[in-house]
């Protein structure tokens, strides 16, 4: 990992619109998907975002692959601000940053062979126009995602693959464009628990090897341990708590990411640990709570909360979290 | 399971289904009250020695099968005759022989008489069928690709209504409009052009055409909208989609590499369907339009108990179904990768 920051988010909003607030009403409603998101990702950097279904997670994952416009906010990759860049330079951009869906069982066009789907970024790019060239980068992609020996796969249709191997295909298809970031959509949660760890791996081992860049998104706070350098902790739209993994994990600043900590199974049955069961659902992300937007549910909640929505304050160096009992 | 074994089963079924329709055709009919010698002539003063005549020229005098005297009203027989002197195993024999028959009313081959008509309804119905595939599809594309917009909710409405239009009724409808602006209202040509040079005669008959391709295309065009529409909504909200796009796919790209080769699936099916059918002609436009087609044929064969040639059209139409079938089973296996292994 070197300190050259490769993407950076500023203060990016996505909203959608919800209608009006009433038959009459001319106040437009939205969803505040992603509410004002900072980030810096570093050249050869893992980021695990994580959060609860609905937490703006994938949406902010969307508007970074310039798949969903930004309604506010821009964003920077390798030092350009890239958020309203038009359609010509969107495709180089796409080259840079590829990424990697959740369910990879819908994400394969039925149609096509493995080599089809993996080569095809390289035509679209214009990449490879010859076509020994091609087969061999799909293959060494193929090979990169630990399809062995990848000859195997090239004729073959997803559907004759297992939700692992289709997987890889997937992780394959975004290898091949060689790009510096890959973002990763929830891509363990829809596998078997003993494929997740290989497919963990099999990222990590590409982070070392290439010194690609990751945003690995998640609900499991569980896995992102094994491999991610930050973790960045979402609720409603906002990054709650983002510091050095180990920091997160161990000393979890947020009442929030409290929370999760504490729910997450540890393997010894004899542990006895004080669980923080959170009440109640995620607020509506149309209505915003008033000031902090966790303060509905969370266990620790004062007055104050009701009328301050904090900002990010340092707890250390490399940590810091936006709750306004860490002022005191 | 490999290509070869899909297809020899395929083929298989296509032949059982084939033979099952050749027993259910004859029988059908003979269970269907009327005596086709009374139905020829409808003279109520014909003696009954002439009717006898003609009841041993068509061989109704034989029973009809083992034990069965005749059907409708039924009436048992005798069952230790010689099966090969039964109409059903005459009826099984000549099939084999390739003999359709003659038919009762006009005394001429049945094999001609389909062969004739087939071509009237094939001209007909084919030109509607292909039409109104293309306009429907290139709609459904278009509707999608708008969707929930002005035009798509325009293009659904439209296409709602043109296929719930029953079918008669816009044919008349067209027919009287039609009849105003110096269309032909009725048959495949004029009469009295046969002796017209050829570029005149195909000039006189698309003339004719015109009206009831036009009724075909409205009311079958909207199907195909709707299903196309729909099938390429459902596809364009898969997730591969959103990958292609994220690849950096243009949309016209995605919507050519990825959507519609799924989002036709579908349609096969349809277009399969639909053209087997072809065969069976639209009745309803063809009697309305007067065209000489085998849907005009089966009208007065019913009426005139002219078994032979009912046998004939419905085997030619049962055929016709069945290999479309055929057709889109195999097409599909090639189109979706997935058939051949579930």
């Amino acid at each position: 990992m070197s300190n050259e920051i490769i993407l950076e988010i500023r203060s990016l909003k996505k909203y959608f619109t919800a209608g009006k607030a009433g038959w009459f009403s001319r106040r437009q409603r939205f969803v505040h998907a992603v509410d004002g998101v900072d980030l810096q990702l570093h050249r050869g950097e893992v980021i695990a975002l994580v959060g609860e279904s609905g937490c703006g997670k994938s949406t902010l994952a969307l508007t970074l692959m310039l798949l969903e416009e930004a309604t506010e906010g821009s964003i920077l990759f390798e030092g350009k601000d890239i958020t309203h860049a038009a359609p010509q330079e969107r495709k180089a951009i796409r080259q840079r940053i590829q990424m990697v869906f959740q369910d990879p069982y819908e994400s394969l066009n039925p149609t096509q062979t493995i080599e089809e789907i993996v080569s095809e970024p390289l035509t679209v790019h214009g990449l490879t126009p010859n076509a020994n060239e091609r087969r061999e980068r799909v293959i060494r992609a193929l090979e990169d995602a630990g399809l062995k020996p990848a000859a195997d796969y090239l004729h073959r249709f997803p559907h004759q693959l297992s939700g692992g191997q289709r997987q890889r295909v997937v992780i394959a298809g975004a290898l091949v464009l060689e790009p510096h970031i890959l973002l990763a959509d929830e891509p363990v949660s829809m596998l078997d628990v003993s494929i997740r760890a290989e497919i963990i791996n099999l990222l990590a081992d590409l982070r070392r090897a290439r010194g690609i860049s990751v945003i690995f998104i998640t609900h499991d706070l569980g896995t992102v341990g094994y491999f991610a350098d930050r973790v960045a902790v979402m609720y409603l739209g906002r990054i709650v708590e983002i510091g050095a993994t180990r920091e997160v994990l161990q000393a979890p600043q947020h009442p929030y990411t409290q929370a999760l900590l504490s729910v997450i199974p540890v393997p010894n049955p004899r542990l006895r640990r004080k669980r923080i069961i959170l009440q109640g659902e995620t607020p509506n992300p149309i209505e915003l709570p008033s000031g902090c937007r966790f303060h509905p549910r969370c266990p620790l909640a004062v007055e104050a909360c009701r009328r301050t929505d904090p900002s990010l304050i340092n707890v250390s160096e490399t940590h810091q979290a936006a709750c306004i009992l860490l002022r005191q | 399971m490999n290509r070869y074994r899909y297809l020899l089963q395929k083929t298989g079924w296509a032949l059982l289904t084939i033979l099952f329709v050749l027993v259910l055709n004859f029988f059908l009919f003979r269970i269907l009250p009327g005596d086709p010698a009374r139905a020829l002539t409808r003279d109520p003063r014909m003696k009954a020695e002439a009717r006898e005549i003609l009841r041993v020229r068509f061989g109704l005098d034989k029973p009809v099968i083992n034990c069965f005297e005749t059907l409708t009203p039924l009436k048992l027989g005798d069952c230790r005759v010689n099966p090969l002197d039964t109409q059903f195993f005459i009826y099984i024999k000549n099939l084999l022989q390739g003999e359709l028959g003659i038919s009762y009313k006009t005394n001429r081959p049945v094999a001609d008489i389909l062969a004739e008509r087939l071509w009237n309804t094939v001209l007909l119905i084919g030109a509607g069928q292909i039409l109104s595939i293309v306009v429907g599809v290139a709609f459904g594309v278009f509707a999608a690709w708008k969707a929930r917009t002005a035009i798509d909710y325009g293009a659904l409405i439209t296409g709602l209504v043109a296929w719930s239009l029953p079918t008669f009724w816009l044919g008349i409808i067209l027919l009287f409009w039609g009849s105003t602006q110096g269309f032909p209202i009725g048959g495949k040509a004029t009469p009295g052009t046969g002796a017209y040079p050829l570029l005149y005669q195909i000039g006189d008959v698309a003339n004719h055409m015109i009206l009831p391709t036009l009724t075909y295309i409205i009311v079958y065009m909207g199907e195909y909208m709707l299903v196309m529409r729909s099938s390429l909504l459902d596809v364009l909200a898969e997730d591969y989609i959103l990958t292609a796009k994220a690849k950096g796919l243009s949309a016209f790209q995605i919507l050519k590499d990825h959507a519609m080769k799924n989002a036709m699936l579908p349609i096969v099916t349809l277009i399969a369907i639909n053209l087997g059918f072809t065969v069976a002609g639209a009745v309803q436009i063809e009697a309305v339009f007067s065209w000489p087609g085998l849907g005009g044929a089966i009208f007065e064969a019913v009426e005139s108990r002219d078994y032979p040639l009912l046998q004939g059209t419905f085997l030619l139409i049962a055929v016709s179904v069945i290999l479309a079938n055929l057709i889109a089973d195999l097409t599909y296996s090639y189109l979706d990768p997935r058939v051949q292994t579930e």
